[in-house]
C-alpha cells in the first residue's frame, strides 16, 4: 500500500479535474473522491451527453494512470471482455512443433497455454495495475450489455481477480478504480449497483455549460458560446425526441466557427440544426415560429445570466 | 458515539420510504464520513447520497429525508414529518402510509385492515359455468365473475415468443466454438467432432397500454386484473394507463395481492375517466419512457375504443412512431365484435393504417384468443407499409 494518497480531499479533486479541463459540481467531486479513497466502483448514469465519460478520462489524467475502456454492447461476452486464446498462433506453434518432431504432449500444453499465446481483454488488463499505480477501467454504457454480463462483472468488481482455467488464478495487486456509465436504456440490477457509489448526472446549467465550451472550443466569440449555449438550454426545456447533450453543444459550436459564423440568427440555426438535434420530427417542431421564439428566449436567458 | 447513533436512526428512515440499505451500507458510511468530514453539511449529504442511493427516483427522496432530519436531528420526528416528506409527491406518499404503523411505536399491532383480507372466490367451478361466462360482455361482470374470469386468464399461457439476441452460447448452432474444439483436440489428440455455439434467446416483453378514460370506465377495473395476471405470468411487462395523461403503473402491479395492486394503481393515476388524448399520451411515453422500456423487441399491447379527443394528426404520428419501434403492435377494441360495429372514429381512423393487428377484447372469449394469437407470433415483423398510409392520409412531411 502507498502512504501517499492519490487523492487528499474533495477541494483536491474538484481542484485537480478543474485543472484537466472538467468541470465537477460538489456532488460528482465527493463521489469521486469516496471512489478513490474506498476504491470501490462509481455507478454513473445520466442522460447521453452529459458528460460521463469524459469524468473517467479526467480522472486517469489527474491520477496520471492509465485508462483502460470497456465499450459494452449487446451479446459482449468473456473473450471480448476478459482474455481469449490466440488460437491460430497456437496451431502454428504446433505445427512447428510437429515438424520438428518435438511434440512432447504435456511440455506443449504447458508451452501453448503460457501468457504469451493470451490476448488480454480490458477487464483483464485493469487487473495488472503497478502498487501506487491503479488504472482506471472504463466500463461504458453497461446497460448495453446482457444481464449474463452483469453477473460476471459483479463477481469481477468484488473479487478483482479473474479465474483462466489452463493458466489459474490472476488477481490484482492494486484494485483499478473503476467507472460504470449507464444511458438507462434498461435497469441495471441492483445487486451490481449495491456495490458501487451512485451518481446521477444531470445536464449542466448555463454557467456550467458555458464554462465547458469556453475550456474546449476557445477559438469561438464569447457572444457566440454564450448564445449557443442559451439555445441549447432552452431546446432541453422543450419535449424532444432526442435532448441534445453537452456534446452536441460543442459540436454546434465548432461548426458555427468552421462556417465563420459570429452570432446565431434563425437562418443560422436553421441550416446548422442538424448538429444539435437528431431526430427528424424534432428538427421539423423546432422549424419557423418556434424557432424564433425558442431565439429570442434563449436571447433574453443568456442576457440575464451575463447581467 | 452521536453520530453513529444518528446514521442509524437516519438509515432505518430511509429503509422505511423504500431505500435498500444493508448493515454493510452503515459501516460504509460511517467510513466515508470519516474521510470527508463533518464540516459541510452538502459533504455529508453528497457521501450518504452516492452509498445509499440506487435510482434517479430515489435521490428526491432522500434529499428530502435528509433535509428534514439532519434540520432537527436528535429532536422528535414524528408522523407529521415524515408525511411531509411524501406528500407533494405522489409516489411515495402510498408507500409511507403503509410504512408508518411500523414506525409509529405506540401504534403496536399492526392496524386491522393490513391483516390477510380473503380474496374473492377465484376457482373456476364447473366447466359449464365458465362456458356461460365465455361470451359475456366483461363490463357486465359481477365480483364474483370477475374472479373466475380471473381464474380462467391465469391458467393461459402469455408468451409473446422469443428474441434472438446477439449473444453466443454452446449449443447446436452455425457457429465453431473454436476454443472449446481446441481444448478438446488437447485431450484427445484430434478434431473428432467440432462443438458448435448458438445464439441464445430471450423472452420478449410486453408493453401494456390501457385506456382508462371515461368511455372505457366499465372496462377500467378489468383491464388492471388483466395487467395485473400478465404481470404475474411474464416477468417483463411494463403497464401505463392513460386518458388525458400518461401513468406508468408496472411497479404497481408487481404486487402480489392483486387487491392492494389495483389500489394502488389506481391512487397513481390522477385523471381516472377523464377525457382521451392518445396522442398525446404517447407522445410523453415517447419522450420519457420509450428507450427505457422498448428496447428489447417488444410486443406492445394497446387497449382502446379509440374515442380521442385529441389531434388525430399527431394520435397517427405518434401511433406510427410507437409501431416503428416496437416488434408488433396489437390494438384491443372491446367494441369490435359487437353487432354492427364499423372503426370508424376519428382516433382509430388515423390509427389504425399503423397497427399490425386489431382485435377485440370484449369477452373472456377474446382475451384466450388473445393470449393464442401471442403464443403464436411469428418471429419476424409483420409487413409494414408506413409510408403507402402516410400519403393515403396525406400527413404533413
Amino acid at each position: 500500500m502507498s502512504t501517499e494518497p492519490l487523492v487528499r480531499s474533495i477541494d483536491d479533486v474538484q481542484a485537480r479535474l478543474a485543472a484537466e479541463g472538467y468541470v465537477a459540481d460538489r456532488a460528482l467531486a465527493t463521489s469521486i473522491y469516496l471512489a478513490v479513497s474506498l476504491r470501490r466502483p462509481l455507478f454513473l448514469e445520466g442522460e447521453a451527453g452529459v458528460g460521463k465519460t469524459a469524468v473517467a478520462r479526467a480522472l486517469a489524467s489527474v491520477l496520471g494512470t492509465e485508462l483502460i475502456r470497456l465499450q459494452c454492447y449487446e451479446g459482449l461476452d468473456v473473450s471480448h471482455a476478459v482474455y481469449e486464446w490466440d488460437y491460430a498462433r497456437q496451431l502454428l506453434e504446433l505445427r512447428i512443433l510437429e515438424a520438428a518432431h518435438a511434440v512432447d504432449r504435456a511440455a506443449a500444453r504447458q508451452e501453448l497455454f503460457s501468457e504469451t499465446y493470451l490476448i488480454k481483454r480490458p477487464l483483464l488488463r485493469a487487473l495488472e495495475g503497478k502498487p501506487g499505480k491503479p488504472p482506471v477501467l472504463l466500463i461504458d454504457e453497461i446497460d448495453r450489455a446482457d444481464e449474463e454480463f452483469e453477473g460476471y462483472l459483479l463477481e469481477l468488481l468484488s473479487e478483482f481477480r479473474v479465474t483462466i482455467p489452463e493458466l489459474g488464478t490472476i488477481a490484482a495487486a492494486e484494485p483499478p478504480i473503476v467507472i460504470l456509465t449507464s444511458n438507462r436504456t434498461r435497469e441495471v440490477h441492483d445487486a451490481l449497483k449495491r456495490r458501487c457509489l451512485y451518481q446521477w448526472i444531470e445536464y449542466p446549467t448555463f454557467e456550467k455549460e458555458l464554462a465547458i465550451v469556453e475550456r474546449r472550443v476557445p477559438q469561438a466569440d464569447e457572444a457566440l458560446s454564450r448564445q449557443v449555449t442559451a439555445v441549447v438550454q432552452e431546446l432541453r426545456t422543450a419535449e424532444l425526441y432526442k435532448t441534445p447533450g453537452v456534446s452536441e453543444t460543442l459540436d454546434w459550436v465548432s461548426a458555427l466557427v468552421a462556417l465563420d459564423r459570429h452570432e446565431l440568427d434563425p437562418a443560422t440555426i436553421e441550416e446548422t440544426l442538424g448538429v444539435v438535434l437528431k431526430a427528424r420530427e424534432d428538427i421539423e417542431a423546432m422549424k419557423g415560429e418556434r424557432l424564433t421564439g425558442l431565439l429570442s428566449r434563449a436571447m433574453l436567458h443568456g442576457v440575464r445570466k451575463s447581467g | 458515539m452521536p453520530l453513529t447513533a444518528n446514521l442509524l436512526v437516519f438509515g432505518r428512515l430511509l429503509r422505511s420510504l423504500g431505500l435498500d440499505i444493508s448493515g454493510a451500507h452503515m459501516t460504509d458510511a460511517v467510513e466515508a464520513l470519516l474521510l470527508v468530514g463533518l464540516a459541510r453539511r452538502d459533504d455529508v449529504r453528497y457521501a450518504l447520497r452516492a452509498l445509499w442511493v440506487r435510482r434517479r427516483d430515489e435521490l428526491p427522496v432522500f434529499d428530502a429525508a435528509f433535509d428534514a432530519f439532519w434540520q432537527d436531528h436528535g429532536e422528535r420526528w414524528g408522523r407529521r414529518d415524515l408525511r411531509a416528506i411524501g406528500e407533494p409527491r405522489t409516489g411515495i406518499s402510498i408507500q409511507i402510509e403503509t410504512v408508518l404503523p411500523e414506525l409509529d411505536e405506540a401504534a403496536g399491532a399492526a392496524d386491522a385492515d393490513d391483516s390477510e383480507r380473503p380474496l374473492p372466490e377465484g376457482e373456476v367451478q364447473t366447466w359449464s359455468a365458465v362456458e356461460a361466462l365465455r361470451d359475456r360482455d366483461l363490463a357486465d361482470m359481477t365480483p364474483a365473475e370477475l374472479a373466475q374470469a380471473r381464474a380462467v386468464l391465469e391458467s393461459l399461457t402469455w408468451d409473446p415468443g422469443e428474441k434472438r439476441t446477439r449473444r453466443w452460447a454452446a449449443g447446436a448452432g452455425p457457429r465453431i466454438d473454436l476454443r472449446r474444439a481446441w481444448r478438446q483436440s488437447l485431450t484427445t489428440g484430434e478434431m473428432v467432432t467440432l462443438p458448435t455455439r448458438a445464439r441464445t434467446t430471450r423472452r420478449r416483453p410486453i408493453v401494456l397500454f390501457a385506456d382508462v378514460s371515461g368511455s372505457m370506465e366499465r372496462y377500467s377495473r378489468m383491464l388492471l386484473h388483466f395487467a395485473h395476471v400478465l404481470t404475474r405470468a411474464n416477468h417483463k411487462v411494463e403497464a401505463f394507463v392513460f386518458s388525458t395523461r400518461l401513468t406508468r403503473i408496472t411497479l404497481d402491479l408487481r404486487t402480489r395481492r392483486i387487491d392492494d395492486a389495483v389500489t394502488a394503481a389506481a391512487r397513481r393515476v390522477p385523471d381516472w375517466s377523464g377525457g382521451t388524448r392518445i396522442g398525446d399520451a404517447l407522445r410523453t411515453f415517447h419522450v420519457r419512457w420509450a428507450r427505457y422500456v422498448l428496447g428489447r423487441g417488444a410486443v406492445v399491447l394497446m387497449v382502446s375504443d379509440g374515442w380521442d379527443r385529441g389531434d388525430p394528426q399527431e394520435l397517427a404520428q405518434q401511433v406510427a412512431r410507437l409501431q416503428r419501434s416496437c416488434h408488433r403492435l396489437i390494438w384491443l377494441s372491446p367494441l369490435l365484435g359487437t353487432a354492427d360495429y364499423r372503426p370508424l372514429t376519428r382516433g382509430l381512423v388515423a390509427a389504425l393504417p399503423y397497427v399490425d393487428d386489431f382485435l377485440p377484447v370484449r369477452t373472456l372469449r377474446n382475451l384466450e384468443d388473445l393470449a393464442s394469437h401471442l403464443n403464436r407470433l411469428p418471429p419476424r415483423r409483420a409487413p409494414r407499409r408506413q409510408a403507402v398510409a402516410a400519403r393515403a392520409a396525406i400527413m404533413p412531411s
